[in-house]
């Protein structure tokens, strides 16, 4: 192959089709398609991953026999633990507190802030973390958080639009919780002193997202959820609350009824360490590393499902384990950003989806799931996209249209985030368009639990992604952020009140795992897969051919 | 159309295989030679330090967190081949070059204090109390220099000399707290944590809370939406969807 030319960034074949992106701008600038009905939605929604055959199996054991789910997932929750049981030593716990928390993303990080606020002494609270505290999908939410805090809008408002959104499968009574805390929780941040986008007149500025009937994304420029998780982060460290890094927690302690505590294993040593708990919240976040049905991601390094595969050894019940969400816009080009996010802001603020003929052909802010959908369609049924070099499709985002319509500057100002991460490839999205295609984004269902984060096994709550129900088989955008930050705190404050009903440490004990183990052996379940994985691997073929373990 | 829909599927991870389950030695037309921690490897041109490190064998436990350019845990410093000056990136955002070598910086030591933000204001004295130091800037422009959002820290450091919060909060918003600025500081600043100070106070004290959420959390909390939420809750899905596909949509 000849050396590919390339023009600001792009090769000369793709910078044509830019032309054409380009030259349609000022005629698309006051038409957007109309939205679909939902029959149209019905149609699109064939070609959504999730509903297209394939990829999926029902679960073979435990309390979600015959749930439907990725294989990728399925393929853990049927796999063996990685200990056997007798190799930890469970009569001397290395140390007791009352509140063990999994995970600290904005969930466990709030909650830790919160049950400390409602009385649990900062030395009976232990935040453990799989890498460093705040490597969460969390830190890396650009678009916004929703909050119906303006005049024309309410919380049943918000409440109808994310039901909706979640084609109605939503669990109405932790949804209620979602959207009527909403308000409460911008009060917090902005008590903590988080710096929310305004304008002139001091009020928030509030834009649409994809599936809102009311303008109510708070954002802080497109760094939103590292401003959220720095700001909290920093006042959990004010507050010397104990924390654990490079820890994750391999297998949840019983006594045979409620969890008792958790076995943590240290990544960089490799000893264990067994932590007994009165009361634990596991916030652990997604299942993007998993690559269902081999779609990049725009998770962190350590989403791997581990929180839904020790739940569920545990006891719990999980939900709506069949849906897995694509976002939309994640980067198709260049390669070295391939399935990274690009927020769903930039269409709230304009920019429009544009198929290779310069024509918009979908309203740009359908639920993701209808708009990954449509994406979809335009590149392998109609096949009106764009094939990189690297033989990904895509269809364009028209992000100048952004400047067009807010002014000159815009970009920069808003969207900082994007701006530089494009700037690094030599890309200005003030001027071309960028190449998206659907990334895989959020894990939709996950741990049941009550409108307190209370699951059904005792002592066990959970908070943020890992839990399921709040946005049923489908998240809006700017949920998320809301669903850590509103469940964070009300484990926080459950918990702690747990914990003021003068409960007793309970036994520790694996007994769970090894009958766990017995299900597995009985239902036939032949393999060598062991979980939680801990970690994605995506070392060179070349090397893992040869490698050899000496020592 | 569901065998298509099948084959669609299909194709689209055939795609993405190389992002997806590491690169395949056979895809791979240019190479370029890189050193890590002082041994060559020989890495396809194009990849981030990343992508690069793994192909060459390394998997990450430290030094990836993200993978976005947003948790500063990738924090690199190189130089290249005939070249005095030293580079400093995030593995996950930067591309490889050839002559390249690199080592990884996992973890900042730097001083933070304890505080309590209900019992500041804004200004110098913060400053003053919990990190005087800051008063040792040299003006070197270094921080600046290291700082891989490209942020002008320095610039923010002498706001907050002057104890000038909002310029410091408004310069420093991009800091992902990487810890480049505090481990290039001849006068051993641990910037970040300053900033972090800055925007809490700046949040906190220079921008109220705005009338339509005071006024909203009052109603939330006098309870004035538990009826219809009650309501709501008990719909029947049926009715539920009427009601949605009816609402009126707020132009964007």
């Amino acid at each position: 192959m000849a050396e590919l030319k390339f023009i600001g960034g792009y090769p000369e074949y793709m910078r044509k089709f830019i032309d054409i992106v380009n030259k349609t701008r000022a005629k698309r600038k006051d038409y957007t398609p109309i939205a679909m009905t939902m029959e149209q939605r019905d149609e699109v929604l064939k070609v959504h991953p999730d509903y297209a055959p394939g990829g999926k199996r029902s679960i073979s054991i435990g309390l979600n026999k015959g749930d439907m789910a990725p294989n990728e997932v399925a393929d853990l929750i049927e796999a063996y633990p990685l200990i056997q049981g007798n190799e930890v030593d469970l009569t001397k716990p290395d140390l007791s507190v009352d509140l063990l928390i999994i995970g600290g993303g904005l969930a466990g990080t709030a909650a830790a802030v919160w049950a400390n606020d409602k009385g649990v002494d900062k030395d009976q609270i232990l935040l453990v973390n799989k890498l460093r505290h705040g490597d969460a999908n969390s830190i890396m939410a650009e678009g916004g958080t929703q909050a119906a805090d303006r005049e024309n809008d309410s919380p049943a408002r918000h409440f109808l639009d994310a039901i909706g959104g979640g084609h109605f499968t939503n669990k109405p009574d932790v949804l209620r919780a979602l959207v009527e805390d909403a308000p409460l929780i911008m009060k917090w941040l902005c008590d903590l002193g988080a710096i929310l986008d305004r304008e002139e007149d001091g009020s928030f500025v509030e834009k649409a997202g994809g599936g809102t009937s009311r303008r109510r994304m708070h954002a802080c420029k497109d760094y939103t959820g590292l401003e959220e998780l720095r700001v909290i982060r920093d006042e959990f460290r004010n507050r010397e609350i104990p924390y654990l890094e490079y820890y994750p927690v391999i297998e949840l302690l019983t006594d045979g009824n409620r969890v008792t505590g958790a076995v943590l294993y240290n990544l960089e040593t490799g000893d264990y360490k067994i932590i007994q708990a009165k009361a634990t919240i596991l916030a652990t976040g997604g299942f993007g590393r998993l690559h269902v049905r081999g779609f990049p991601t725009t998770n962190h390094y350590g989403a791997t499902c581990d929180g839904v595969v020790l739940a569920y050894r545990a006891g719990a019940k999980l939900r709506d384990t069949d849906t897995v969400q694509y976002h939309p816009t994640g980067a198709a080009y260049p390669q070295q950003i391939i399935g990274l996010l690009l927020t769903e802001k930039l269409r709230g603020m304009g920019a429009q989806p544009v198929n290779k003929n310069g024509e918009a052909f979908v309203f740009p802010l359908e639920p993701r799931d209808v708009e990954a959908a449509s994406f979809i369609r335009e590149c392998y049924v109609k096949e009106n996209g764009i094939v990189t070099p690297t033989g990904m499709r895509g269809v364009w985002l028209d992000t100048p249209m952004i400047e067009l319509k807010n002014g000159e500057g815009t970009i920069e100002k808003s969207f900082p985030g994007m701006f530089r991460m494009f700037n690094r490839f030599d890309l200005d999205i003030r001027k071309d368009p960028v190449l998206v295609f659907p990334t895989l984004h959020y894990q939709n269902g996950g741990v049941e639990s009550d409108p307190w984060g209370k699951t059904n096994v005792d002592s066990l709550w959970v908070a943020g992604e890992v839990s399921g129900g709040i946005h049923g088989k489908n998240r809006l955008m700017g949920n998320s952020t809301l669903d850590c930050l509103v469940f964070g705190r009300r484990t926080g404050i459950s918990t702690a009140e747990y914990l003021k009903s003068d409960v007793k440490h309970g036994k520790l004990m694996l007994e769970h795992m090894k009958n766990y183990v017995t299900m597995l052996k009985q239902a036939g379940i032949d393999t060598t897969r062991k979980a939680p994985i801990l970690l994605p691997d995506y070392r060179g073929k070349a090397v893992l051919a040869r490698m050899i373990d000496v020592f | 159309m569901p065998e298509k829909d099948n084959n669609i599927m299909d194709k689209i991870a055939e795609s993405n295989k190389s992002v997806v389950t590491g690169i395949d030695e056979k895809d791979i037309e240019h190479w370029i030679t890189i050193s890590i921690l002082g041994s060559e490897y020989k890495v396809p041109a194009g990849l981030t330090i990343m992508q690069a490190m793994e192909f060459a064998g390394y998997r990450f436990v430290r030094s990836c967190g993200c993978r976005a350019g947003f948790c500063g845990a990738c924090t690199t410093v190189y130089r290249i081949v005939g070249d005095y000056r030293l580079k400093t990136a995030m593995a996950c955002q930067t591309r490889v070059e050839q002559g390249m070598y690199l080592t990884q910086i996992p973890f900042t030591p730097a001083e933070r204090a304890n505080y309590d933000i209900d019992k500041l204001s804004p200004g110098i004295e913060p400053f003053l109390i919990h990190y005087p130091e800051i008063l040792r800037c040299l003006g070197c422009n270094s921080c600046t220099k290291a700082c891989p959002q490209d942020i002008d820290v320095m610039e923010y450091i002498a706001a907050g000399k002057r104890g000038d919060v909002a310029l410091m909060a408004e310069l420093s918003f991009d800091c992902i707290q990487c810890g480049l600025c505090a481990m290039r500081c001849p006068a051993e600043l641990a910037q970040y944590n300053y900033a972090q100070l800055a925007r809490r106070l700046h949040g906190k004290y220079e921008t109220p809370l705005p009338n339509h959420l005071k006024n909203r959390v009052k109603e939330i909390e006098q309870g004035k939406y538990n009826e219809e939420l009650d309501k709501l809750v008990q719909t029947s899905t049926e009715e539920l969807k009427k009601v949605y596909t009816a609402r009126d949509i707020e132009k964007a």
